[in-house]
């Protein structure tokens, strides 16, 4: 590189933008601020940053646009600088690597031959004509160029080859150029200067799209490269998408409207996504009649410069029939009920007019089958990213539980509990469950309710026997039935002590109704001493089965199931199961059971549109960077001098070289000619 | 006395590089465009028309290969025919791999690869005990170990891709799309670059260190593979259903073999540097190449892995750009691969215009790797991104 020389201060400054220890400088300093962004997730909500880090950091974060690194003027700035220190490289180097290229250097001096790395001589027999004649055709062969020139007697050959790689040198770093300025066009420098100057507005509020002011919308030509996104739902229609901009956004408006017509999931034999497509149509003005066109992940529609792609997708409204069965009363009677996804609807239960926020519903739920559910369905998100999605690694088989809908049901007080719940039975263990998930809050994992599914199915006869719990006169009926059984048994006849042991069996059963298990347990531990404790939960178990073993006794009766053999194991255990869920209705403490019947699916397709007109300037950058590479690497710009001098009857010849690169390769191709020319001289001696 | 024509002729010949190629280089080019034609013919339904650029571009680039470095072609072709024949083996049964003997125990994917995971680390022992005990022989059975797993490695991979498509037609895929497939990659490509090198200077004490980081990536492929059972085949996400994949993949790995391969080249050259202060007579600065060789196929390496690197990132902003919807997403994967090149980039500056040589460069070769192994494994395991494959 070039010696720094007495120059003006214009020079100066392109000594130091094109000198060499700024540029690795730059490389190394962009790497390592490029490592922020990626460690630090870029572009989240700021609640989660000040959730993440406090107040106080996340202020400093902010001001340092840390969280958006790559769109930061002081990232851009570094991005610059490199841009144009490879600028005025190329401006410094260049036209000397041109030069370089095409000049032969002829002048040299034997002197200067001399002192070369590679250098050989001969003194041959042959006459500087022949000499001169056998080394041009024997470089001609090996493909190198040559320029001749004579003085004084003397002849030098001056010969050449892989002057391309001066080239690699040049379309490395003007590709590099090239692919910054491309780059450029697509970034949103533009929108940020238009920003500060005033004339646009991020858009803070969460507002429909239409109620978006002009100062945070853009028109169709006004922005000539973005990156927009939009959810829509079937048979929905947009001519806009939004630019998610730091915590706001912009409305981007486009010049054709797309519609979309339907959304679809295929999966493989085994329950994972296969593949998501979107069939929509662009209406526009310019366009004979609409365009209907298919796209999906890695497929998207080219349209007059816009690409739009199939990003993600989510619920778009899905409407459900659902049944409410109500969990506080003796009466078994759903309520029939509908919902929309995004929709909410009260409902009276008797702690207050309860309100149902419909969240969620998701037509497939694949799980790996050897994952424990209680771990799998949490994986329930709102809308789905179909760009990457993970890959199950571990698990072969993978099981579809069906349709499911989640919902929050917020109290009169506003606090809020999460529901998931399945529509049609999960199979575990050879027996079928209704699954019901509940958590408080989002952090938790969600906790389920079994519900075991009846001969026909469904959820009836556990609702009945869960209703008939909450029947007191039944349930003190049955009590006393069996109470008076068991006296009679034992030949007992003391009233008050049946009085006393219905009693206990009433309040027994209510306390397992109201809080399961536990329920009882805390009972006992209050008002039991501790020798006794074991003895006396034993016996309070009993007496609660014999409850409940009755009372699904009569329901079976009144079902009209034939009882003559007794119970049948199958019937045993849906009572164990049966038993287990009542057990567990306390904590999932819901007035109500929500059990989806019907749905009417509606997706909605998540929609990226871009317009980078960069793109093919970035890609031209980026040929002439691999090509430039190419001939960097594998072509070394080879010299080699011929000076052959008259000496009595015959010849001194001298051969010197050099090369650009690669100094070993270089000599021991040089050694192998040299060492070819002396077996030829050799053989003729 | 002047040279005759002919007298010209018989000394220096007429060095056009075609006429240099022998009859068996024909037949070779002849065979392989053959095999491309077939594979077209029988399969054109099932691919595109990029499928179709990249299978007769993997010909020419395969033919290129063998007639460079001729000890390719009786690989490639003992690839072809151990794989063949596992395929023929199968036939249209995937469960054959449980009851044919030789599926079970030597070609089926499963075994293929374990013979390769023995032989690598076989071999690097048996490296070490050439280092310890310099001896022809020993050498020449390890490279030949090297050979045989690098075989048995795309054995397994070819074989690997038939099974992926006998689990069920919509299944199948080449194997490079996920974190198990891409290390077995990752091992023979490394192997390759290193068996050119040592071919090329007759340094056998490289290898040692080379197969040390093959070894080290064979350990990750078992933990892998019995701990998490990695190895079972798994239909494509949508995202990865693209031709890009065939080319960005592989591309990809040639840098980071490349570049692993050269870190290791720099343990070496400061180990000998060392080994050469204290005792320039000593045994193992005998049998390892010498400083300047090291030195340089260091910077072979890893200017071989920043093209290849420089390619492959180029085809993921292509990939990137039909599937994402930009060239370039700053995402982390992504972000990580521009430091990684920004890393190199800087390196081959220091050495070129700076002069820099030797210890320096070695160390930073060693810092790369690290830098690497960040971003082929780190980003997957700690930074959430668009990226889809190799999560642990
Ligand atoms: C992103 C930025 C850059 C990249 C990726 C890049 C890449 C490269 C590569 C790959 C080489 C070949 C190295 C070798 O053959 O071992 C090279 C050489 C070179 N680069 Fe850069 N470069 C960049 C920026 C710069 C800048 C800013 C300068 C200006 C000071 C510069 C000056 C040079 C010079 C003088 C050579 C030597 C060319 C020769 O003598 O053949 N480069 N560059």
């Amino acid at each position: 590189m070039n010696k720094s020389r007495q120059q003006k201060p214009a020079g100066l400054w392109l000594e130091f933008l094109g000198s060499m220890n700024l540029a690795i400088t730059m490389l190394v300093v962009i790497a390592v601020a490029s490592v922020i962004g990626t460690v630090l997730q870029q572009n989240q909500p700021y609640q989660d940053y000040i959730i993440k880090f406090g107040p106080y950091w996340h202020e400093i974060f902010k001001v340092l646009d840390l969280y958006d690194v790559y769109g930061a003027v002081w990232f851009l700035l570094l991005l610059g600088f490199l841009l144009l220190s490879t600028s005025v490289c190329v401006y410094r180097n260049g036209p000397g690597m041109l030069r370089d290229m095409r000049h032969f250097r002829l002048n040299m001096k034997e002197k200067s031959l001399r002192v070369m790395r590679n250098f050989r001589e001969w003194t041959l027999n042959d006459s500087p004509q022949q000499v001169e004649q056998t080394f041009t055709q024997y470089f001609n062969n090996k493909g190198y160029r040559a320029r001749r020139k004579e003085h004084e007697g003397v002849t030098i050959l001056a010969l050449m080859k892989g002057q391309m790689n001066r080239l690699g040198y040049l379309f490395t770093h003007v590709g590099i150029v090239v692919i910054c300025i491309g780059g450029l066009m697509d970034g949103n420098l533009g929108l940020s200067i238009k920003e500060w100057l005033g004339g646009i507005k991020i858009e803070k509020r969460d507002i429909a799209a239409k109620e978006v002011p002009p100062i945070s919308r853009l028109g169709p030509g006004e922005n000539w490269s973005f990156r927009g996104s939009i959810t829509l739902p079937e048979d929905s229609v947009s001519n806009m998408v939004f630019l998610n901009i730091r915590d706001g956004y912009l409305v981007q408006e486009l010049p054709f409207a797309v519609e979309l017509k339907e959304f679809r999931v295929e999966h493989y034999a085994s329950g994972q996504p296969k593949s998501f497509e979107s069939d929509l149509v662009i209406h526009d003005d310019q366009l004979e009649e609409p365009m209907e066109e298919t796209i999906a992940v890695n497929h998207p529609l080219i349209y007059r410069g816009y690409a739009i792609y199939q990003a993600s997708f989510s619920d778009g409204g899905t409407k459900m029939q659902l049944k409410a069965w109500p969990l506080f009363d003796s009466n078994p009677q759903p309520i029939e009920l509908d919902g929309k996804v995004a929709a909410r609807r009260q409902i009276e239960t008797p702690n207050g007019v309860m309100t149902i926020e419909f969240e969620n519903f998701k037509e497939f739920n694949v799980f790996p089958a050897d994952e424990e559910l209680a771990v799998a369905p949490d994986k329930v998100e709102q809308s789905e990213m179909v760009r990457g999605g993970t890959m199950g690694q571990s698990s072969k088989k993978f099981t579809n539980y069906g349709p499911s809908f989640t919902f929050r049901v917020r109290q009169p007080n506003g606090e809020a509990r999460e529901f998931v719940n399945y529509m049609v039975p999960v199979r575990q263990e050879g027996r079928y469950f209704f699954l019901s998930g509940m958590r408080e809050s989002q952090a938790e994992p969600f906790r389920y309710l079994h519900i075991p599914a009846d001969d026909k199915m469904s959820v009836d006869r556990f609702m009945r026997l869960h209703a008939w719990l909450n029947d007191e006169a039944r349930v003190r009926r049955i009590a006393e039935q069996s109470a008076r059984q068991a006296m009679s048994e034992a030949n007992m006849q003391d009233k008050q002590m049946l009085q006393n042991i219905v009693t206990s069996m009433v309040r027994l059963t209510s306390e397992f109704n109201r809080g399961g298990y536990q329920a009882i347990d805390q009972r006992i531990q209050q008002t039991v001493p501790e020798q006794q404790q074991m003895k006396v939960a034993e016996t309070y178990l009993k007496i609660l089965n014999t409850v409940l073993e009755n009372l699904y006794w009569e329901l079976l009766q009144a079902e009209g199931v034939a009882l003559e053999q007794g119970i049948s194991p199958e019937q045993g255990r849906w009572f164990e199961d049966a038993v287990n869920a009542l057990a567990s209705m306390g904590p999932y403490s819901s007035p109500f059971y929500l059990q989806m019947t019907d749905f009417d699916l509606r997706q909605a397709s998540g929609l990226q549109i871009t317009r980078s007109p960069g793109k093919n300037v970035v890609y031209l950058g980026c040929v002439m960077l691999m090509i430039g590479v190419f001939l960097m690497f594998y072509i070394t710009h080879q010299r080699l001098w011929v000076m052959i001098r008259p000496e009595g009857q015959g010849s001194r010849v001298m051969l010197a070289g050099m090369g650009n690169r690669n100094q070993t390769d270089f000599s021991k191709g040089f050694d192998s000619l040299a060492d070819e020319l002396d077996r030829h001289y050799a053989s003729r001696q | 006395m002047a040279v005759t024509k002919e007298q010209f002729n018989k000394d220096f010949g007429k060095e056009s590089f075609f006429k240099q190629l022998s009859l068996f280089d024909w037949i070779w080019a002849a065979a392989l465009l053959f095999g491309a034609g077939y594979a077209w013919n029988k399969y054109s339904a099932l691919m595109d028309n990029y499928e179709v650029g990249i299978l007769f571009g993997s010909a020419i680039a395969l033919i290129a290969l063998g007639w460079y470095w001729k000890a390719t072609r009786n690989l490639m072709i003992a690839i072809a025919a151990i794989s063949l024949f596992a395929v023929s083996l199968y036939g249209n049964d995937l469960g054959q791999s449980e009851q044919n003997f030789f599926l079970k125990f030597l070609v089926s994917s499963q075994s293929a690869t374990m013979w390769m995971s023995a032989l690598f680390v076989m071999a690097t022992v048996t490296y070490f005990v050439y280092l310890a005990k310099p001896n022809e022989f020993i050498g020449k059975v390890a490279t030949s170990m090297v050979w045989v797993a690098t075989t048995m490695g795309f054995v397994g991979l070819m074989v690997r891709w038939r099974e992926s498509y006998l689990i069920s037609h919509d299944v199948g895929h080449i194997p490079v799309s996920n974190l198990y497939e891409v290390f077995i990659l990752f091992a023979i490509i490394t192997a390759l670059i290193y068996l050119f090198y040592e071919a090329r200077t007759r340094a056998k004490g490289m290898g040692a260190f080379a197969l040390t980081i093959i070894s080290a990536s064979i350990a990750f492929l078992l933990w892998y593979h019995f701990e998490k059972g990695a190895h079972e085949i798994e239909p494509l996400v949508p995202a990865l259903q693209s031709y890009w994949m065939k080319i960005h993949v592989p591309a990809n790995f040639v840098g980071y073999g490349a570049f692993a391969l050269a870190a290791m080249l720099g343990v070496a050259y400061l180990l000998v540097e060392r080994a050469q202060k204290r005792n320039p007579q000593s045994s193992f600065v005998a049998r390892m190449p010498s400083l300047d060789m090291l030195d340089d196929i260091m910077h072979k390496t890893i200017a071989l892995g920043f093209a290849f690197f420089t390619v492959a990132t180029i085809l993921g902003a292509m990939w990137a750009a039909e599937a994402w919807g930009g060239y370039w997403s700053w995402d982390p994967k992504e972000t990580w691969a521009l430091i990684v090149w920004l890393n190199y980039a800087a390196w081959l500056h220091m050495r070129l215009t700076k002069g820099w040589r030797g210890a320096p460069l070695a160390w930073w070769a060693i810092i790369g790797l690290f830098v690497t192994t960040f971003a082929f494994l780190g980003v997957n395991m700690f930074l959430s991104g668009l990226h889809s494959y190799g999560e642990l």
